[in-house]
């Protein structure tokens, strides 16, 4: 259901750049579409990036984030090659997880 | 003498000082679009619907359980490169000039069995509702990037739908007596702070068309041209402009020609 | 007599043949040329019904000459017709309110198949004018409005010209960018009144 991630994850010094782009409505619940009616809350409450079955990044999110989200983040550790994986949880207990080996 | 002097040139500071705050305004609301889209870096939204639309392109789908590969834009089955930056043009098969996303509802239609009906369901998404077509626009206008705008023009159907997006440009109807030279017919103007294209020259046009279909910020959308024509009639307080109808291909084939020479650089990320 | 009855209808088939030239100069006419694809192109919606597509002569000929001089005797014609329509408030008072006609020059709503029907439609003045100075968000597509009562002051004629230019810009200047706003039933006596009073009134904004 959900579309895949657009990630890219390279190596800037010691440190790896993360940059992933989220496919996701974000519907807060408050909209109203074009008949008036209210399109029901769909958001991602929930990110995570793990690196060898170590979570490196988690984050807690709500309805104020934006549409198609984009989340950029750097640690330290890994090295060229790897592979980190990112899912996204939403409110609808839907979710995604992508891959992507770190250049 | 000297104090009238001194009262002078407040007044004249003032003024200056007038002219600079609503251009500050303006810059300042510029700068923070910027600011924005350098979040971003270089990255755009608009890369989700390539990406889908590049799935959608090899995914075996439809009654006739076939891919998009055999798709003629226009360059042969399949050749997507450069393919957009010489659209609308007249294809033999169908008989009729078309834009990009007539053409992908042909192919679909066509190539994968699935009903116009089915096609147009969703012709622009809105969150969670997503358009098939846009995701395609998306992708297949990417493979053009960089590349110089230039149309066919040969066939005789190909002028006749330039003129008549020239005519329908100069169309002056409804309760405000707009069309769309009212607003992109001058160079240097703006709307509230919104700065209008001049869509009857050369730079005013390629600004504008070659960085359609565009992420816009505002609604979290990638849009393509047929939607932003749609809209702008919409604004005019015109009816609902038809997909796909001769006025569309017509204004669409005007833009482009217009903006013959401009290098692509859709899909873009704006307002 | 059997000579100048030749003579009559010679005459008169030659006006009739000047007749026909015109009528052929008209066939040539982009309105023409375009209204049947048009009327194909286009489905109602809402409010905005497909009777918008028909033009009237001001849209016919603005349409013609968008991108040409437009022929004295034309110009003519359609301030003529557009001076006709314009109608002086009922009750001979030309200001309204101020703080009204303000929130009427703000709005931009109004007549979009989007919008609702049953609220006010506003003027939009401000995405083409330059009106009041804490306003920056203005557009420049028409002349600034910068202390227009203030330069011009209350005179009748002042009165008149400015109610005439708001109730029919074609009435002054043919196929003026700014609409109709009296004539084409956009803006309520009432509302044109207010904007009138923001317009004129010492004590508005846009006199400061």
């Amino acid at each position: 259901m959900a579309d895949p991630m657009r990630i890219r994850a390279k190596m800037a010094g010691d440190k790896i750049d993360v940059r992933i782009l989220m496919s996701h409505p974000m519907e807060s619940g408050l909209r109203k579409d074009g008949d008036g009616n209210v399109v029901p809350a769909s958001y991602i409450v929930k990110v995570s990036a793990t690196w060898q079955g170590k979570e490196v990044l988690a984050a807690d999110w709500g309805p104020s984030v934006s549409k198609n989200p984009y989340l950029a983040f750097r640690f330290k550790g890994a090295a060229k090659g790897d592979t980190l994986t990112i899912t996204w949880t939403d409110s609808d207990g839907d979710s995604r997880t992508d891959e992507a080996v770190i250049a | 003498m000297n104090r009238r002097l001194q009262k002078l040139r407040q007044t004249v500071g003032m003024l200056l000082l007038a002219g600079a705050t609503s251009a500050a305004a303006q810059s300042a609301t510029e700068a923070a679009i910027a600011e924005y889209h350098e979040m971003f870096g270089d990255e755009n939204p608009a890369e989700l619907w390539e990406i889908r639309g590049a799935d959608i392109w090899l995914q075996k789908r439809g009654p006739l359980k076939a891919d998009l590969t055999g798709c003629d834009l226009g360059l042969g089955a399949g050749v997507i490169a450069g393919a957009y930056a010489q659209l609308p043009r007249w294809f033999e098969d169908t008989q009729r000039v078309q834009d990009l996303e007539t053409r992908l509802v042909t192919c679909i239609t066509t190539l994968q069995g699935f009903s116009e009906e089915e096609v147009l369901a969703v012709k622009f998404g809105d969150g969670a509702k997503k358009s098939d077509l846009e995701a395609l626009s998306a992708y297949v206008a990417a493979a053009s990037k960089g590349m110089a705008i230039a149309l066919p023009m040969q066939h005789p159907a190909e002028q006749s739908a330039y003129a008549l997006g020239k005519d329908m440009f100069y169309y002056r109807a409804g309760p405000h007596d707009f069309s769309c030279a009212t607003c992109h017919g001058e160079s240097d103007k703006r709307i509230r702070l919104q700065a209008l294209p001049n869509l009857t020259v050369s730079a005013g046009a390629q600004h504008a068309y070659t960085h359609w279909p565009t992420y816009r910020i505002s609604q979290g959308e990638l849009r393509t041209i047929e939607w932003r024509l749609q809209d702008c009639l919409r604004q005019q307080r015109m009816p609902q402009l038809k997909f796909g109808s001769a006025v569309a291909i017509g204004l669409t084939m005007f833009l482009a020609k217009t903006a013959e020479g401009g290098v692509m650089a859709a899909p873009s990320i704006r307002r | 007599m059997s000579v100048t009855t030749p003579r009559i209808l010679k005459a008169g088939s030659l006006l009739i043949l000047a007749l026909f030239g015109q009528a052929n100069a008209e066939g040539d006419n982009r309105s023409d040329r375009i209204a049947a694809t048009v009327q194909d192109s286009f489905v109602a919606k809402r409010q905005a019904g497909m009777d918008r597509i028909t033009q009237d002569y001001t849209q016919r000929q603005c349409t013609q000459y968008a991108d040409a001089p437009l022929p004295g005797t034309v110009s003519a014609e359609i301030m003529r017709r557009n001076r006709a329509t314009i109608k002086p408030p009922s009750d001979g008072v030309f200001l309204g309110d101020v703080t009204a006609g303000e929130a009427v020059a703000r709005r931009g709503r109004g007549l979009q198949s989007s919008d609702d029907p049953a609220k006010p439609a506003g003027g939009n003045c401000y995405a083409c004018h330059e009106l009041a100075p804490e306003e920056l968000a203005f557009g420049t597509l028409g002349p600034s409005l910068r202390q227009y009562g203030k330069l011009r002051g209350d005179s009748q004629f002042v009165l008149d010209y400015t109610w005439g230019k708001l109730y029919n810009s074609n009435a002054h200047i043919p196929c003026s960018n700014m609409p109709r706003f009296g004539h084409q039933g956009i803006l309520t006596e009432q509302q044109l009144k207010d904007v009138m009073a923001y317009l004129l009134d010492p004590a508005s904004p846009v006199n400061q």
